[in-house]
């Protein structure tokens, strides 16, 4: 066979398998993680991780109840205040203000704010709310998660809305209907499934979200409701606990991440089966 | 019959009035409450902006421009001796690594999951990276400190460090000892963070080669490589390079995959198995307990972090909407 003939061939198999050598050495990595993650983490979780309170230093009794009560408090208040306002947000942009010179700014800036470190929110509402209020408090985790999940929602609203047909919108103004009834009877209603998305991935974003927890809700030993004060969660007690020279507050960070982990992948998932059934029908 | 149409001539007119004026009032109020939440965006960039100059602004005061070139950081020092040298080189250095390691092995996935991968893998494992790029940081933080730093400092740093021993360069950047917290562990598990980000990205992107240059190509007798060589590369490099660069804009600020690995010294050490810090490792691990010119400083290290990767990450988008503009046409 001519020389060239064998020499691009030998190339191309070297190539394929350097592929399929970094497909394997990523999901290996991958599949580490997660073993690990489940091998740790269920080893160590029972009922009293759910019943118990974090336990003081030197304890072996004891659970993550009052960080689990305060993660999903936290979670769902940054969710309620974040998810209205990147839905308006993104109806703007998709609605109104398809073509203003204002909606591709708000656009660019908003992609910059969907990647930005989150320490730099944590830093933020440090602060804007923390440095006001003079003390650390649970609102101010909450406004903090609710910064991060606004671009994830705009972003994902506003492709939702642009992919509702157009003559949808066309044939609801010629009955009569005013602009603000198209958006929220017709526009909202076509994609329905698409928000619902958004809003699941900005919480699984949110659910597992450190950084921007740690100078703003801190964290305490205590089950606690107020909102004015700090307030446990489950991933600064993680990382109080991973740093500890304690075991059993290892053995209950394992525990801890295994239960994040698992609410993320079930959202993301949750998320992807909606996401999938709209594009089926 | 006239009692009937009485009732509409006397209702309808005034109904109608009043219907017409509530719908006028509800658009009204929606397009502003929209308008306004779609500002609010903007505010929130300014208002990231603002704080973080007040906040800084006695350290800038303090220090000025020599904050930039200063090494050393002794916050208990009287008065405190503040320096960005350290945390900026650790974040500089372990990016640069972690992309060294990420770029070509997220590239490799997704050559292989777009051109050499069968029809019915394809889902699963696009699947399996989506819902990775999902998985807290701190979940790879923690996996770090306790599965991946004993790893790598009982087998792969005294390797390292013995095969390069003496070479020139190369032998003081694998310097010795091993250690269960340096800049190197730190960027590996930046690497694996940022690879499913790099490899949605790419596939996305070699997705909008349209298939028949790539046919024509195998038509005229291509390898699978020279294909991606030749066809999907060239035709994505705008795109690649801006999902290189969103990447990176990730890695240069993450938080908690880091912070436990990396060991918190601001010494700057010429070996890459050292310990050293990052910018966002220094704010996490320090801001909590820090008053005063401290928490200023710390304030002005996040400052510095935000502009950094405020240019990365809004150069990266404007190369993926030019791509997306092509891909428009």
């Amino acid at each position: 066979m001519n020389p060239i003939y064998s020499r691009r061939r030998r190339w191309d198999v070297i190539i394929r398998g350097l592929c399929i050598a970094a497909a394997a050495f990523g999901v290996t990595w991958l599949a580490l993680i997660l073993i690990t993650l489940l091998y740790n983490g269920l080893a160590g979780l029972n009922l009293q991780v759910f019943t118990a309170d974090t336990p003081p230093p030197g304890s072996t009794e004891g659970g993550l109840r009052n960080a689990i009560v305060g993660s999903l408090i936290m979670t769902v208040i940054g969710v309620g205040i974040g998810a209205p306002l990147g839905l308006f947000a993104g109806t703007y942009l998709a609605e109104y203000g398809r073509n203003d010179k204002l909606t591709s700014v708000i656009r660019f800036i908003n992609d910059i704010l969907l990647s930005a470190p989150s320490i730099i929110i944590g830093l933020f509402i440090y602060g804007a709310v923390v440095v006001p209020m003079r003390g650390f408090s649970a609102i101010a985790g909450s406004l903090a998660l609710a910064v991060i999940v606004i671009p994830v929602v705009v972003r994902t609203t506003e492709d939702m809305l642009l992919l509702v047909p157009n003559p949808l919108r066309e044939a609801a103004s010629a009955l009569g209907l005013p602009r603000s009834l198209v958006i929220k009877r017709i526009a909202y209603r076509a994609a329905r499934s698409g928000l619902i998305t958004g809003v699941l991935l900005a919480t699984a974003r949110v659910a597992g979200e450190t950084a921007p927890l740690l100078f703003t809700a801190l964290s305490n030993q205590f089950f606690s409701l107020g909102l004015d004060k700090t307030m446990a969660n489950l991933p600064v007690t993680i990382n109080n606990f991973v740093q500890s020279p304690y075991a059993y507050w290892k053995q209950l960070a394992w525990s801890g991440a295994l239960l994040i982990t698992l609410t993320v992948l079930a959202l993301n998932i949750g998320a992807r089966i909606l996401g999938a059934e709209r594009t089926a029908k | 019959m006239a009692v009937q149409s009485d009732v509409i001539d006397d209702a309808g007119p005034y109904d109608r009035a009043k219907a017409l004026g509530a719908f006028k009032l509800g658009d009204v109020t929606f397009y502003w409450i929209t308008r306004l939440s779609a500002i609010s965006v903007l505010l929130i960039l300014g208002g990231i902006i603002i704080s973080l100059i007040v906040g800084a602004f006695p350290a800038i005061k303090e220090y000025g421009l020599s904050f930039l070139w200063t090494q050393r950081w002794a916050p208990s020092a009287d008065p405190p001796v503040l320096g960005a040298l350290g945390p900026m080189y650790g974040t500089l250095v372990t990016s640069f690594i972690a992309m060294l390691i990420a770029i070509p092995v997220g590239l490799g996935i997704a050559i292989f999951l777009t051109e050499l991968c069968p029809q019915w893998l394809r889902r699963p494992i696009g699947m399996a990276i989506e819902l990775l790029a999902g998985i807290p940081s701190i979940i790879y933080g923690m996996w770090g400190f306790f599965v991946l730093g004993p790893f790598l400092a009982n087998t792969f740093q005294p390797f390292m460090i013995k095969v390069f021993d003496g070479v020139p360069v190369l032998g003081a950047i694998f310097a010795g000892p091993p250690s269960y917290l340096s800049l190197f562990n730190a960027a590996l598990i930046l690497a694996i963070m940022v690879l499913p980000f790099i490899t949605s990205i790419s596939v996305d992107v070699f997705k909008t080669v349209p298939p028949v240059l790539k046919e024509a190509a195998y038509g005229v007798g291509c390898t699978t490589w020279e294909v991606v060589r030749s066809v999907v590369i060239p035709y994505t490099r705008v795109g690649i390079i801006g999902g290189v660069m969103l990447a990176l804009g990730r890695a240069l600020g993450e938080t908690m995959a880091v912070t436990f690995i990396i060991g918190n010294s601001f010494r700057i050490s010429s070996s890459i198995f050292a310990p050293g810090t990052t910018i966002s490792a220094a704010i996490a691990s320090e801001f909590a307990e820090s008053d005063g010119l401290h928490q200023s400083g710390l304030i002005l290290l996040g400052l510095l972090l935000f502009v950094l990767t405020f240019f990365v990450l809004a150069a990266a988008r404007l190369m993926l909407m030019r791509l997306e503009t092509k891909a428009g046409k």
